[in-house]
């Protein structure tokens, strides 16, 4: 790719320019990654008045706590199913949106809406929905002779905070795939029509193949944020539980830190959930994006 | 194979644009017929009338026997060929060639026989396995078309197949697209908005003009009778020169003829302007601009009294130099009568 060359009059000109976002950055991210590095080796009393260095026994010991290892396991679940969910939504949304000449442009604005809605905003709303006493999804479900109850049923709780998660994330999918969409050009179509291929056929073997770019990118950005931003949606909604069932690696952080004050191991968890992004991260860099050329 | 024809065929667009005022035209079986005119004519749109990517406010379009107004681009049984190729990205070239067959369920090895035929024909069998990305623009116009012949359609259409390749791609290309149309006898209707292309290409030519046919015929009737203004103007390059008599008159003086009634503009190819003297209509003006196109010369000329310019085609070398005097007659058989008002041909 062509990069326009700006030169500027004085050296220090362009650091100065981006000294701003480097602070933030450092002070924000780096410095509180490194300081949390630095404690997954060490024991520290509550108080914070004695450290000392232990090596890996966060780490060993983590492998070991079968609350940890269940954890795993939730996440994974949480994640895959958040991010076929809003994926899954996204796509036949944008498919339909992208078939409007007209009111396109009004349902995107609409469907942008739950994106600019805070996580803990989000959350509430859905636990309003889902409330077992006063929500109206439980009333409803009544009808089929289930009794909702996510304070006290594990499933009932995952089930809310994937609904939840996803509601919020489809925005952005959408987003995502309709200007993808748009980038497939209509003379594609039209000459696959001409082939002989039926609306149904021509999406899944033209269209398709050809947001694969867009699929992937979603999928790894999909899964990034329900690893780690969904903090808000299940601080709102079931605070991880009932009995552990809500309770993703990201959240297992926030309790066994804040709330137990075992600052060693949730830096330790911490680490391993920033190890997993960059992993993430090379295999998008790396990987996808020479493999999806076509 | 089969013929087409067209009936009174007309497109509104939302908002009460006419694209098409009602129409007709019928193409023969095994006929390429080419559909000319400038940006907007509604060329294209017909074109996507007949192949069913565009629908017909009124009128009916029949392919062969059927009436195919309400028929889907697939039931048409035809292939077109677009202008920008319109390759499915992610596809080997032979996947492309096959997905139309395969998508009408043609066995297996009637499959292979016609890809491997057709990669035959157009020279493209090393480039089977590749990506159209990996190809460049000739080769990539050559799977267009192989994709179309695969199918063995009743008829081709081509939405200005050439005009992304280079000058000389694009006359080999129009060679070979001639060449293969003769010999597999498909009827064609064929898009371009190049008069040289339309010329050279077509068994008929329809000039077309604000949704409207301007004239049809064979390509040299055309240029050797323009029924209109605007096909005079459109057909032939450098374009014919058309003068208004009344201008003529004054500077003309003994030597202007006596017209049809009603003519008020004249025409002249620029090739059969006469430098020197001799029957008919003596000018003379000044050279402006000398462009030597090689086997020959095309003079720009100022005359006193007339408000453009007039072309005059040389044979080889000009005889006169830039801002030289010359003197030119128009010959009086050479000359296209037309009405202003009308825009129509006076005989």
């Amino acid at each position: 790719m062509d990069t326009k060359r700006t030169i500027f009059p004085s050296q220090g000109l362009p650091y100065l320019l981006v000294a701003p976002q480097l602070i933030i950055t450092i002070i924000f991210f780096i410095w509180p990654a490194g300081q949390a590095v630095k404690s997954s080796f060490e024991r520290e009393d509550p108080f914070g008045l004695s450290t000392s260095f232990v090596g890996l026994l966060h780490y060993l010991r983590l492998f070991q706590e079968p609350d940890y290892l269940a954890s795993v396991g939730r996440t994974a679940l949480f994640a895959l199913a958040v991010t076929i969910i809003s994926m899954g939504l996204a796509l036949v949304l944008a498919v339909a949106v992208n078939r409007l000449i007209r009111a396109g442009t009004a349902y995107s604005t609409m469907l942008l809406w739950p994106y600019a809605v805070s996580p803990v905003v989000a959350g509430i709303l859905w636990w309003f929905i889902f409330n077992s006493s006063t929500g109206i999804l439980p009333y409803m479900l009544e009808f089929f002779g289930l009794d909702w109850n996510h304070q006290l049923n594990g499933t009932h709780a995952m089930i809310l905070i994937i609904v939840a998660a996803s509601w919020k994330q489809i925005s952005y999918n959408f987003l995502f795939f309709l200007a993808g969409l748009q980038s497939v050009p209509q003379s594609l179509n039209e000459a696959a029509a001409i082939d002989g291929a039926g609306p149904f056929k021509r999406f899944w073997t033209i269209v398709f193949p050809l947001l694969s770019p867009t699929t992937f990118f979603l999928m790894i950005v999909n899964l990034n944020y329900t690893m780690f931003d969904t903090f808000g949606v299940i601080d709102a909604t079931t605070a991880g539980g009932p009995n552990q069932a809500t309770n993703t690696l990201v959240y297992k952080v926030y309790t066994d830190g804040y709330l137990g004050l075992n600052l060693g191991s949730s830096s330790a968890q911490s680490v391993i959930l920033m190890l997993f992004v960059i992993v993430l991260t090379v295999i998008q860099f790396r990987y996808v994006e020479r493999r999806v050329q076509y | 194979m089969a013929s087409i024809d067209l009936k009174g065929v007309r497109k509104v667009y939302q908002g009460n644009v006419t694209a098409i005022h009602a129409l007709d035209l019928s193409i023969a079986d095994g006929e390429l017929v080419v559909l000319v005119g400038p940006s907007g004519c509604g060329k294209s749109t017909l074109l996507r009338m007949i192949a069913g990517l565009e629908t017909i406010t009124d009128g009916t379009i029949s392919i062969g026997d059927d009436v195919v107004n309400k028929k889907e681009p697939a039931e048409r049984d035809i292939a077109m060929v677009f202008q920008n190729y319109a390759l499915y990205p992610h596809m080997s070239v032979r996947q492309n060639l096959e997905y139309g067959l395969k998508n009408r369920g043609t066995p297996r090895d009637e499959i292979d026989r016609r890809v491997n035929e057709a990669a035959r024909i157009l020279e493209i069998t090393p480039f089977l396995d590749r990506k159209p990305r990996q190809l460049s623009g000739g080769q990539r116009q050559r799977v267009a078309m192989g994709r179309a012949i695969v199918r063995q359609p009743k008829a081709f259409l081509f939405d200005e197949p050439l005009s992304n390749l280079d000058a000389k791609l694009r006359g080999q290309m129009r060679i070979e697209i001639r060449r293969l149309q003769r010999s597999l006898k498909t009827t064609s209707v064929y898009v371009t908005h190049d008069q040289l292309e339309a010329m050279t290409l077509a068994d008929r030519l329809v000039v077309m003009n604000g949704g409207r046919i301007e004239q049809v015929g064979k390509p040299i009737e055309l240029y050797d009778k323009p029924a209109s203004l605007f096909v005079a103007g459109f057909i032939g390059s450098p374009p014919m020169n058309l003068l208004p008599i009344a201008a003529l008159q004054a500077i003309a003086g003994g030597t202007m003829p006596s017209l049809p009634a009603g003519t008020d503009i004249v025409g002249i190819r620029p090739d059969q302007v006469v430098v020197g003297s001799g029957e008919g209509i003596a000018l003379s003006g000044t050279v402006e601009l000398i462009e030597p196109v090689g086997g020959e010369s095309h003079l720009y000329v100022r005359v006193e009294g007339l408000d453009q310019t007039l072309i005059l085609v040389q044979q080889g070398r000009a005889s006169v130099g830039e801002a030289d005097k010359v003197d030119f007659v128009l010959p009086l058989a050479a000359l296209h009568g037309f009405n202003k008002e009308s825009g129509l041909r006076v005989d």
